[in-house]
């Protein structure tokens, strides 16, 4: 096969910030908390950083709010000498991570920071804002939603998880061993926001939001931040602590981009994405050994599973009832750190982070026992999805 | 006539003005490829299956199935009672034009996969935004 280049390239540092539930601490500060302990974590200093990415694009000099740190705010916070930057567009929450691939391939640098920093809680009227009984103009993709009172990604994939369990049979108390799972990881994760567990019942009787979700479906806005150093392979072996290699990527969008009108719908993005990865490796989803994907919905995390393999559609109620074979002891252990649903929304970072702790046996009391060589992430759903495959070599 | 709900209504442009105005003459309108007869949405200036530049906004039957449903129970706008259905909503025309709507004139019950409907209108000014009732 192709030698692709993302296989000359690691993660050679990652870092996290506090977890904020409620504003506390400036969310661009927390951005840089989590910069420089990726940095750190790697072995390298703010000197060596040549390049610099974050997704989506963040407005200079404002440090809250969905994207809270802008490349420049970060670039002059920590004196980075940059041969490359970019933030904006791209595949999905990893648009960075697969940008700074390309860089490094293009040689312009050896060690590209990248990073997702979330400041909404930050922001007064977060989750309030027509409590005033003002209503919003409904513009770019939002206008095809706002008119019908469908503000929330919990409206729209909704509508997706109605039409696909109907299809095929997974029932909420199936869908619902994802999050009670990951309550459990989040006990022996000190980051978490949420650590206390959750049981079936508590499950099955919260409020509702938009069905087939109730609130435990849906993750938990915070005020965070995390970061990882992306180094070319052959300079993070001589340089840094401890680099874990990406065996692929995906980031592929091959059909119509929308969220409701994919000739192939209930599929989303995430579908070519992970196609696209395992089209440029040997390895296979056996090869799997802890998979870290995208719950911003209990519901996007089914859909990669069958997106990637892990699991057969029409086979995923099966596979999570009861919820042994998610757990930590499992066979396919699923979102270790506890996830968007219990550490904290951090658009897929946070899984980044967790799976190279999990593949250098770093993760402390929530490590899998197992040997683990391989680990998938996946981010994203709708019109968002984009995947790595990380391995331990 | 019963008094509307307030909705967050949409900016006119180019792009988006043959759905949400084009309602006026009482039929929905979806842009259409002159040339393979595929129906597109939202607006593309070149039909993406064939290429041809004549692609314009023509009117649909107005008829369709409910795709799925969600029953939204979550107090976003105080004006709007819940809960209410949203509805995925698959015109006749082309299964793959799908739109997100609200079902009206009926009970949020009856909001049910499979169920026909056909397009009706609410008018806010000039924009009159498609809603589908029991066909």
């Amino acid at each position: 096969m192709t030698r692709y280049f993302e296989k000359n390239v690691a993660v050679s540092g990652v870092g996290q910030s506090k977890l904020y539930r409620k504003p506390t601490v400036y969310p661009f500060d927390l951005c840089v908390d989590a910069c420089m302990a990726a940095i750190e974590d790697a072995g390298l200093t703010p000197a060596d950083i040549d390049g610099v990415a974050c997704w989506p694009a963040a407005p200079p000099h404002v440090g809250h709010g969905t994207s809270s740190a802008s490349t420049t705010d970060i670039k002059n916070s920590l004196g980075l000498k940059l041969n490359w930057y970019a933030s904006g567009s791209g595949p999905a929450q990893y648009a960075s991570i697969i940008n700074a691939i390309g860089a490094i391939a293009a040689g312009y640098c050896d060690h590209v920071l990248c990073y997702r920093a979330e400041g909404e809680r930050w922001v007064p009227t977060y989750g309030r804002a027509y409590v005033d009984g003002s209503m919003p103009t409904a513009e770019g993709f939002q206008q095809w939603t706002l008119p019908y009172w469908a503000p929330s990604a919990a409206n729209w994939i909704g509508l997706h998880a109605d039409c696909h369990m109907r299809k095929t049979g997974i029932s909420r108390e199936q869908m619902g061993m994802i999050p009670i799972n990951q309550r459990r990881n989040a006990g022996l994760n000190e980051a978490a926001v949420y650590r206390e567990p959750i049981t079936l019942d508590d499950y099955m009787n919260a409020r509702m939001v938009s069905s087939p979700f109730c609130l435990y479906d849906c993750d938990v806005p915070i005020d965070g931040s995390a970061a990882v150093v992306i180094s070319r392979l052959d300079v993070a072996r001589e340089r840094t602590r401890k680099p874990i290699r990406f065996e692929a990527v995906g980031s592929a969008l091959h059909d119509h981009e929308s969220w409701f009108c994919r000739t192939d719908w209930p599929n989303m993005a995430l579908n070519d994405a992970a196609k696209m990865m395992w089209s440029r490796t040997d390895l296979t989803a056996k090869d799997v050994s802890t998979a870290h994907l995208y719950d911003g919905f209990t519901w996007l995390t089914i859909l990669w599973l069958e997106a990637l393999g892990l699991t057969k559609p029409g086979e995923t109620g099966g596979f999570l009832e009861g919820g042994q074979r998610i757990a930590l002891e499992g066979e396919l252990p699923l979102n270790t750190n506890g996830g968007q649903l219990s550490e904290g929304r951090l658009h897929a970072f946070s899984h980044l982070v967790e799976a190279v702790r999990q593949l250098r046996g770093e993760a402390g009391p929530r490590q899998v026992k197992k040997d683990v060589k391989v680990s998938v992430c996946g981010a994203g759903g709708g019109v968002f999805g984009s995947s790595l495959l990380l391995v331990n070599d | 006539m019963t008094e509307l709900l307030p909705r967050p209504l949409p900016n006119i442009n180019e792009m988006n003005r043959d759905f949400w105005c084009g309602g006026a003459d009482g039929r929905l309108h979806i842009h259409r490829c002159g040339a393979c007869k595929r129906w597109h949405h939202p607006y593309v200036a070149a039909c993406p299956a064939c290429l041809s530049r004549d692609v314009k906004a023509e009117p649909v039957s107005g008829l369709g199935k409910v795709k799925a449903v969600t029953i939204n129970h979550q107090p976003w706008f105080p004006a709007v009672p819940v809960p209410y259905a949203v509805i995925l909503v698959e015109l006749d025309e082309q299964e793959d034009i799908r739109l997100p709507a609200n079902l009206v004139n009926a009970p949020v019950e009856a909001a049910q996969p499979g169920l026909k409907v056909k397009v009706c209108f609410q008018q806010y000014g000039d924009i009159f935004i498609p809603v589908f009732e029991p066909a």
